[in-house]
């Protein structure tokens, strides 16, 4: 479907992509050990004996972090393995306490699945599925920090044991913007369902990025693995860098060597970390310290039921039952905090202003989506800004819908609640616009007397002045003419 | 009174229940018995008077106080340095944790403590439980107390668990904790004339036990007789949520249930556990077992264990592998020995510490698990043991449709000098032929005394259990023990 091509000098060369994402397990304890696993803690403040691999310590999974990850599998409609078993994942680091990573390799908890990718938001057709290989549950480990000594390494085994959810794909995509969009919508399942706190610069998220090039229609070609990288657009930055790379490398004659490489996202490049020449022989094999995971039918089940209405399900309520756009519907489902906001609202400005939800849900929208944010930016306060309740949003929506105060008061008040201690109740109040024709006649009538010279010219076909108009009426009355009827009158007097 | 230092578990726990002496008085006359011996046979590698005697000062101020005794209340024990014990040096026998003291005490020992047994120290062993004869240990050979006839040239303790043999035997510790991988309590047992159980896998927790072989590691009792084993075992065992392969199972009272009746019982011969070859005095005493327990009333029948010849490549294949992994974190980060020579790096450190750490059987058995994992090698070695593994179970679940329990030699000979077998670790390994395959099945087996060979040192006779019955493997081994009325100790030369 994508007809990204890069350009080279014997002609045209297809990309694909497959990613390995690391997902962090929301969950107060690590994998196989109690401890904690809050972020931004002091070095080794969160280490069990475990964790630091003291003699004879052993591992007992938390079903906490199997539940998050039959969970996660359910969301992506992927087979759920009811028997599933640990490997040892054996090497040597000095963040490794155990000396191996205990992980899934032969029988993961979650097999086979799929994601369905939207690459244009405003284009409802423009869907890809990306497969999804499997989703297995291992460790992390430490992190070692190289600035503290002049001559020694230190290890900070914080990170050690915590539980991660390895999420595959199929070598599925096939530009910079299908893996860009993969990344972002797994982000968003996996923060839906409550599995992974997305938080890519906290390192909770980030993807092993497999690039190979071909050209349209050839087998695949040698792929190279980009580790580590922690962000969206990084993950679109390798993908393009790597893949010019490699046409690169194969237009001078050479060929793609296997290997596994870092991005430098100062210098926007990848480079070789190690080939595959001296990669590990990780000798796996199952961690006898375990016994298999096997999961009863009435535990998937208690999973299932557990998951909240997923991103797809939500778009395609928003737009069916709330009759919102697709736009409309893609952009209130992008984020979890955008989508409970919406919703909180909607309940509650359908109940105050006695309406159905449906009736009301295009102007929450709106607000959410294209009035608010400009408001908060200009008071220069965050979404989360106390001030910003849902029943002050309430209170100007219903005010606006119910004809109270026009949408730009509305915006104008809000943004002195914001910034002030106003008394909201009695702003719009005090602001309540009028729907006397009287007055707005009379209003009309003034500036029009005033500006006879522009009626003039309004008549003679110069038809743009009639914002000029409907903006002069409207300040002559401090903004609480009712829009609707200053537009009819202007238009009857003006003939 | 009897010299206090001749009493077994039971004989201790209701003398001093009933006051004949006081757990203090048990206590001390062991702490200088252990002091006495400890040059002679290296059975300790620490010794800690001060912690058994605390533990008995505890037991006989409950006493005094008419609270509810333990059920190994008063009994010092010695604890093998596999254990991980709060605060003493747990060593495994290796220089690579020389010095290391845990800040936890393991599931077994404080269940030990929990129940009124005291701490006279921790027992030497062969390096991380690896070997047969003691000779692995870093900290020096145990030597038997046992000798052949006009001759002191030092024998075998068996091993790994010979420090614990060595102990019980020479009547320094009234029992011992030993653990079992593939015969690591049987063996030493045998060698040295004592009582040993490994109970059903999982029976015991491994937490805090020194892993080897994770899949094969059980701790069990090593007493002087089945009673004491029985109440010994009820004390260690028990269901462990801190470790996976715990059973969570309630644990029978054995002791009570002891009963040497075999009547309606039938007794398992394998045929193929008459190897050729195999040493006469071995045979005669496994003959002589049998009568035993024909005339204890069980039926005796042949059975069949096909798969026994490879249960020694297997096992030396999966403990190996397992071994390789587990003892990857000794790598000198974090605790124990670092040698970081000049301009080291990580890697350097790495190969300086573990060569400098390990000694030469566990770096051999690193070297063979690590190459059976490898690519290319898995499949053929690890995948295929793991499938003969399975065979060798079908095999004991299959004799046991015919038999209640199997009766077999623990070992191949009695106790060898030091010295005559470690220079060729396949002959060693050999050791091990009778006692693998009930590990590799995770299955109850005890050793008992079963007589004397021709230089009047101890046989010893194993019975194997189904799953979970142990207290078949306690009975049968109680009838032997009635019928052999094993007198035969160690003459003291320390």
């Amino acid at each position: 479907m994508s007809d990204y091509r890069i350009h080279g000098a014997t002609g045209e060369w297809e990309v694909v992509i497959g990613l390995e994402v690391h997902a962090q397990v929301t969950s107060n304890a690590k994998l196989f050990s109690g401890a904690a696993t809050a972020f931004g803690a002091e070095p080794n403040a969160q280490v069990s004996l475990v964790d630091a691999a003291m003699p004879g310590m052993l591992p007992v999974p938390n079903m906490e972090c199997i539940r998050q990850a039959v969970r996660t599998g359910l969301a992506i409609n992927a087979q759920i393995n009811k028997w599933s078993r640990f490997d040892r994942k054996n090497y040597f680091y000095a963040d490794l306490p155990q000396g191996y990573q205990i992980s899934q390799l032969y029988h993961p908890i979650v097999g086979e699945g799929e994601i369905e990718i939207q690459l244009d938001d405003k284009d409802p057709e423009s869907t890809k599925t990306i497969g999804i290989e499997r989703i297995h549950v291992e460790q992390d480990a430490g992190k070692l920090m190289h600035d503290q000594h002049p001559t020694m390494s230190y290890v900070d085994l914080n990170r050690s044991g915590v539980a991660l959810m390895e999420i595959v794909s199929r070598p599925d995509m096939r530009s910079p913007a299908e893996a860009g969009a993969y990344l972002s919508k797994l982000r968003t399942i996996l923060r839906y369902v409550g599995s992974c706190d997305g938080n890519m610069d906290q390192g909770s998220m980030r993807a092993d990025v497999n690039v190979s090039v071909r050209r349209p229609g050839e087998p695949f070609g040698t792929r190279t693995e980009t580790k580590n990288v922690n962000s969206v657009r990084f993950v679109m930055a390798v993908v393009e860098q790597e893949a010019k790379r490699q046409v690169a490398v194969i237009e001078d004659g050479g060929t793609v060597v296997q290997e596994t490489r870092l991005y430098d996202p100062d210098r926007n490049e990848t480079r070789s970390m190690r080939s595959k020449e001296d990669a590990h022989d990780y000798r796996y094999f199952p961690d006898p310290d375990l016994l298999p995971l096997e999961l009863t039918d009435d535990f998937v089940a208690e999973c299932k039921a557990s998951l909240p209405e997923l991103p797809d399900a939500k778009r395609h309520r928003y737009e069916t039952a709330l009759g919102l756009s697709a736009y409309d519907a893609g952009q209130l489902t992008l984020e979890v905090e955008t989508y409970q906001q919406f919703e909180e609202m909607l309940e509650s400005v359908a109940r105050e202003s006695g309406a159905p939800e449906r009736d009301v849900a295009k102007r929450v929208a709106n607000w959410i989506l294209s009035e608010r944010p400009g408001v908060l930016r200009a008071a220069g306060v965050a979404v989360t800004d106390p001030r910003n309740t849902v029943a002050a949003n309430t209170a100007l929506i219903v005010a606006v819908s119910k004809g109270v105060i026009s949408g730009g008061k509305a915006k104008e008040i809000f943004q002195q609640y914001l910034t002030s201690d106003i008394d909201l109740a009695e702003t719009i109040a005090s602001n309540q616009q009028t729907t006397d024709t009287g007055a707005i006649e009379a209003a009309v009538d003034a500036i029009l007397a005033a500006n006879a010279d522009k009626v003039e010219q309004y008549k003679g076909g110069k038809e743009a002045l009639f914002g000029f108009f409907v903006g002069q009426t409207m300040k002559a009355m401090q903004g609480k003419g009712n829009p609707q009827l200053v537009n009819q009158v202007l238009k009857d007097k003006l003939g | 009174m009897t010299d206090l230092t001749d009493l077994g578990v039971a004989a201790i726990r209701d003398g001093v229940a009933k006051g004949d002496f006081s757990a203090t008085e048990v206590a001390s006359a062991f702490n200088a018995a252990v002091a006495e011996a400890q040059d002679a046979l290296n059975a300790f590698i620490v010794t800690t008077p001060e912690k058994a005697l605390a533990a008995a000062a505890a037991v006989d101020a409950d006493r005094a106080a008419g609270k509810p005794l333990g059920k190994m209340a008063g009994v010092p024990i010695g604890m093998k340095d596999l254990f991980a014990t709060q605060d003493v040096q747990t060593t495994a026998a290796s220089k690579i944790l020389e010095g290391f003291k845990p800040k936890y005490e393991s599931t077994v020992s404080a269940r030990l403590w929990q129940a009124g047994a005291g701490m006279l120290g921790k027992l030497n062993l062969d390096q991380f439980a690896m070997g047969s004869s003691n000779e692995t240990s870093a900290f020096g050979n145990v030597i038997s107390p046992w000798r052949r006839p006009n001759d002191t040239a030092p024998l075998a303790p068996g091993g790994s668990s010979g420090g614990s043999s060595a102990a019980v035997a020479a009547r320094i510790a009234p029992a011992a904790t030993g653990t079992d991988t593939g015969g690591s309590i049987r063996q030493p047992a045998a060698f040295t004339g004592i009582s040993g159980i490994k109970p059903t896998y999982g029976r015991c927790s491994r937490w805090g036990i020194v892993a080897f072989a994770s899949s094969l590691d059980q701790a069990g009792p090593m007493a002087r007789d089945v009673r004491d084993c029985a109440i010994m075992l009820e004390a260690m065992a028990g269901f462990d949520p801190k470790d996976s392969t715990s059973l969570d199972m309630p644990v029978p009272d054995w002791e009570a249930a002891l009963n040497d009746d075999l009547r309606g019982k039938k007794v398992g011969i394998p045929r193929e556990y008459r190897l050729d070859g195999m040493d006469p005095d071995v045979a005669a005493s496994w003959e002589q077992g049998i009568a035993w327990l024909k005339d204890a009333g069980a039926e005796i029948v042949e059975v069949s264990l096909p798969h026994t010849k490879y249960a020694l490549p297997t096992y030396y294949i999966i403990a190996p592998a397992e071994a390789s992994s587990n003892l990857a974190r000794y790598d000198g980060v974090r605790y124990g020995l670092r040698d970081l020579p000049d301009g080291a790096g990580l890697q350097d450190m790495y190969a300086a510490t573990r060569a400098a750490g390990f000694g030469a059987e566990v770096k051999r058995r690193i070297l063979i698990g690590t190459y059976v994992l490898s690519a290319g090698f898995y499949d053929a070695y690890y995948t295929q043991a793991q499938k003969v593994r399975t065979l060798i179970s079908h095999d004991f679940t299959n004799a046991f449709t015919q038999c209640d329990v199997i009766l077999a030699p623990t070992a191949p000979s009695a106790a060898f000098a030091l010295g005559e077998k470690s220079a060729d670790p396949l002959e060693m390994y050999l050791n091990d032929v009778f006692s693998v395959p009930a590990s590799l099945a995770g299955l109850p087996a005890m050793s008992v005394p079963g007589g004397v060979d021709r230089n009047g040192l101890p046989l010893g006779l194993q019975v194997i259990g189904r799953a979970f019955d142990e207290q078949g493997v306690l009975n049968a081994g109680l009838a032997i023990e009635k019928r052999a009325a094993f007198s035969a100790r160690p003459a003291k030369w320390w």
